[in-house]
């Protein structure tokens, strides 16, 4: 019973901001919102039982890219006259249209699919020592690439930060 | 009763309204971070589905999507700077350097 | 003697072989190859047919009645609807065909000898001679209808090879190529002909047997063919037109001169031209029953006779008028023919077969002597080259019905049957044209042979080799004897080519008073034209000039050969010719193959790709709008 509540209100609170953060006109309000949003999604995880990465999501989403775009928007000192103004027209009406057909195709489908939920999960479900032994065994290898994709990542976003 | 539709059906309508943001808006910074909710979106069913099949495969799926979008953000944000050196605007209509 | 059967046709074919390997070396090692050699292979292999048939002629004389029959050498092709073997047949007529052809056709090898001395291409001609041997063997030896027509197709390759034997000079190809196309227009007939005889049977198909070809068994079967037999046989005589020149295909003979002189001995006289003749014959059961297709094939023949006649009397190459005279005589045969006559008709194909090759070979003496073929630039050879001049009047005799020779009898039997058969019109002008024919030939002999030399060199002019001089001493005593084969009874001869063909069609009685009648009255024409030839042209040579301005416009019209030429240009060629330029190939083929289809696809990549790089906005939204809707698309074609 508690799960169902507390589905409702992460759901809530993750959907709610979202669509909050799609509405600001001003991005660093809108940075704000995502966070909130990640945080919803991030009480989801632990919902899901996967407490390893609701932590992560935190720390990551929340903590790190946002801090990350954040301190963009900073650097940007965007001006008023430089805020973007979207204005409702029909075009982005019937974008949201087919947004709604795709949204219950998805739905459609995604209730098609039949699965037994088990309640008794395995012991380290979801915790550090669970999904590290997996990483370090099964998935090394991705593991690693993985390594190399950001180190890559840091790389570019250097060469491509450095004022020519 | 929460079932594993519950997820996936939050999910989907996570996506759709980060795909919306993604399309609609021309700020490329609230763009970045519709892109950003929709790998949520995406990290949230995997794990949903993970914890209903008992395997943990899509939590390291989920660790992975989150290291990719890292890396997003950095490149795309780098991007954005310096583009916004070069051209003093972020609307992505202003920008239409992207053709042939 | 059964058993050698085979070997007639394939000896001309190994000579052919032999000889075209020892082109190919020749043009490999660019050194034509001793004459000896060819000349020896290419005559024996001929010669050897030639003792062949005697032999089997012997022994079908024995016993008439029973053909020599190899039965199915192989079986070419077997279905159940058809079955077709390779056989040989020689029954009477087929024997004094391949009698003809080897016979005549050996003489002509051994002349070729000397005429083609020193030429680039000796060996070459020679293999295309035992080629065309081998073609014409099997077409009249074949003992069925598409042996048959293996044969007549081979015969106009043949000819189109040895028209064309000069190659180099684009005239004389482009007459190799007319006669070739010319006869494709009536081997088209004779296919058509072909398939409805096999429709005939297929349609009405009783008995397990099926080789519905083979003579004997369409002979058997004949009444099958009663509802089809004129469509038929029109059919296969459109393919006698073409093969054996009657209008409206006799275009392609008169321009079969390009060749080398000997090849127009051989396709005049004893090949080629005799095919249609031979078809017809054979098939005269079939004939028989189409009344219509008869009067037809006899009105085409003698208005071929009339109009080649015509043209003939006007001509100045020697050749030509040999040619023109060619069409005309086989006019008289069809004329036979159309009169109910294939013993008529064969016999004088016999007979011209001999006096027409005399003629054609004495034609060739003079060109070699001489190099040229223009006879207002002859004259007077008669005592320079004497044997020519001898077997050429001796032949001329011969073609102008002059009693007692070979050509009188043949020409007369087929005067007779067409006063018995035919209309008091037809007779008269076939007696016009037999005048006619007497007339011309003179006059080409006597401006030839007799009067002043024109000729601006007289010294050099000599008489020709041995071996040239030889076939026509042969050939000019054929002409005189080969008529008593078919000695009337009235005349106390015992006309044994009628016993001998007789089973083709049964002779007509005719009361001998008015044979005799008959005769008398051609051969009196014939001679008065004769004579009137040689006087007018021998004392008088100066009268031809006054004549031809009086009637300049007729004269113009008849030397310009009627303007067939002209008219086939304007009437089917041109046409032909628009149709094929402007509309299927500027129409058809340049508009709607090359600019629709293919010049067409290109537009439509080209504009479809300018319409496609529309959606290249470079704006970041619409970029992911297309992905989106790529995903859309991925995603309903993933669910299914």
């Amino acid at each position: 019973m508690s799960e169902t509540i507390f589905f409702y209100i992460f759901a809530v609170i993750s959907v709610g901001m979202v669509l909050l953060m799609i509405f600001q006109t001003n991005p660093i309000v809108s940075a704000l919102y995502l966070v909130f949003g990640f945080f919803g999604v991030a009480g989801l995880y632990v919902l899901l039982s996967a407490p390893f990465v609701a932590v992560l999501q935190v720390l990551v989403y929340a903590g790190a890219i946002m801090v990350l775009f954040l301190f963009v928007l900073m650097l940007l000192n965007l001006r008023k006259e430089d805020l973007v103004y979207d204005r409702l027209n029909w075009r982005k009406i019937g974008v949201g249209g087919v947004a709604i057909l795709f949204l219950g195709f998805l739905a459609h489908h995604f209730t098609r699919i039949q699965i037994q939920p088990f309640f008794d999960l395995p012991e380290n479900f979801g915790t550090p020592e669970g999904v590290g032994r997996l990483l370090f065994t099964t998935y090394l290898i991705p593991f690693e690439l993985v390594s190399i994709l950001l180190l890559v990542a840091i790389i570019g976003a250097v060469v491509l930060g450095k004022r020519q | 009763m929460i079932t594993i539709h519950h997820y996936l059906i939050l999910s989907a309508l996570l996506f759709t309204l980060g795909l919306l943001g993604a399309v609609l808006r021309k700020n490329i910074l609230i763009v970045l971070m519709s892109i950003e909710v929709m790998m949520n979106a995406i990290n949230l069913t995997f794990i949903a589905v993970s914890r209903y099949l008992r395997v943990m495969d899509g939590h390291v799926v989920a660790f992975f999507v989150m290291a990719v979008a890292a890396a997003e953000a950095a490149i795309g944000l780098a991007i954005v700077v310096s583009l916004f050196r070069t051209r003093q605007t972020i609307k992505t209509t202003d920008w239409r350097m992207m053709r042939g | 003697m059964v058993k050698f059967l085979p070997l007639i046709p394939l000896l001309p074919l190994a000579g052919f072989l032999f000889n075209a390997g020892l082109a190919l070396v020749a043009t490999r090692r660019k050194k034509a190859p001793a004459e000896w050699l060819p000349s020896l292979i290419g005559c024996l292999a001929p010669f050897l047919s030639f003792v062949l048939s005697v032999g089997a002629f012997w022994v079908l004389r024995q016993n008439p009645h029973e053909p020599l029959i190899t039965g199915p050498l192989f079986s070419w092709f077997s279905t159940s609807l058809l079955s077709v073997d390779f056989g040989f047949l020689v029954d009477p007529l087929s024997s004094v065909m391949i009698l003809i052809v080897t016979g005549v056709g050996t003489l002509i090898h051994i002349y070729s000898i000397g005429y083609m001395k020193g030429d680039q291409g000796f060996a070459r001609y020679f293999s295309y001679l035992n080629l065309f041997l081998f073609f014409m063997l099997l077409l009249v030896m074949g003992d069925n209808l598409l042996v048959l027509f293996v044969g007549w197709e081979g015969v106009g390759l043949c000819s189109y090879l040895l028209i064309g034997f000069w190659f180099t000079d684009a005239e004389k190809a482009a007459a190799g190529f007319k006669a070739f196309v010319v006869n494709r227009i009536g081997d088209f007939g004779f296919l058509i002909g072909l398939f409805l005889i096999l429709f005939a049977f297929l349609s009405q198909s009783q008995g397990s047997e099926n080789s519905y070809l083979n003579y004997s068994f369409m002979e058997n079967h004949k009444e099958i063919f009663a509802p089809l037999a004129t469509v038929i046989t029109l059919c296969l005589f459109a393919g006698a037109t073409g093969k054996s020149a009657q209008i409206p295909l006799y275009v392609w003979l008169p321009d079969a001169m390009a060749g080398p002189t000997p090849v127009s001995a051989l396709i005049h006289a004893a090949t080629m031209v005799t095919a249609g003749i031979y078809m017809v014959a054979r098939l005269f059961f079939l004939f028989e029953m189409a009344p219509v297709t008869l009067s037809i094939i006899g009105s085409i023949g003698l208005a071929t006779a009339l109009m080649a006649a015509l043209i003939g009397l006007t001509q100045y190459d020697i050749k030509k008028v040999l040619a023109y005279s060619t069409v005309s005589q086989l006019g008289y045969m069809f004329l036979a023919l159309g009169m109910g006559a294939p013993v008529a008709a064969i016999f004088h194909l016999m007979t011209h077969a001999f006096f027409k090759a005399c003629l054609f070979l004495g034609a060739g003496s003079v060109i070699h002597a001489l190099h040229d073929q223009d006879i207002r630039n002859m004259g007077g050879l008669f005592s320079k080259m004497k044997y020519t001049g001898i077997t050429f009047l001796v032949a001329t005799l011969a073609i102008a019905g002059i009693p007692p020779l070979s050509g009188f009898f043949s020409k007369d039997e087929i005067l007779l049957m067409t006063y018995v058969n035919g209309s008091p019109v037809f007779y008269i002008l076939s007696v016009l044209t037999a005048g006619l024919t007497a007339f011309y030939m003179f006059r080409l002999f006597v401006t030839t042979f007799l009067g002043k030399t024109r000729h601006p060199h007289p010294d050099h002019i000599h008489e020709s080799s041995l071996v040239m001089v030889y076939p026509l001493k042969i050939l000019a005593f054929l002409s005189i004897v080969g008529g008593l084969v078919g000695l009337p009874h009235v005349l106390g001869g015992e006309n044994r080519i009628h016993h001998w063909l007789g089973y083709l069609k049964e002779a007509t009685e005719v009361p001998h008073q008015l044979e005799l009648r008959l005769m008398v009255i051609s051969t009196v024409w014939c001679l008065f034209m004769s004579g009137l030839a040689f006087y007018l042209y021998c004392c008088h040579p100066g009268w031809t000039k006054r004549l031809k301005q009086k009637g300049a416009l007729i004269y113009s019209f008849i030397f310009n050969k009627f303007k067939i030429d002209e008219l086939y240009q304007a009437v089917i060629i041109k046409p032909l010719l628009f149709i094929s330029t402007t509309l299927l190939w500027k129409g058809s083929d340049q508009k709607i193959v090359d600019g629709i289809l293919v010049h067409g696809w290109t537009k439509v990549a080209t504009v479809s790709a300018r319409l496609l790089s529309l959606l290249q906005t470079g704006v970041l939204g619409h970029y992911l709008l297309f992905l989106w809707g790529g995903l859309i698309v991925f995603l309903f074609l993933a669910v299914r």
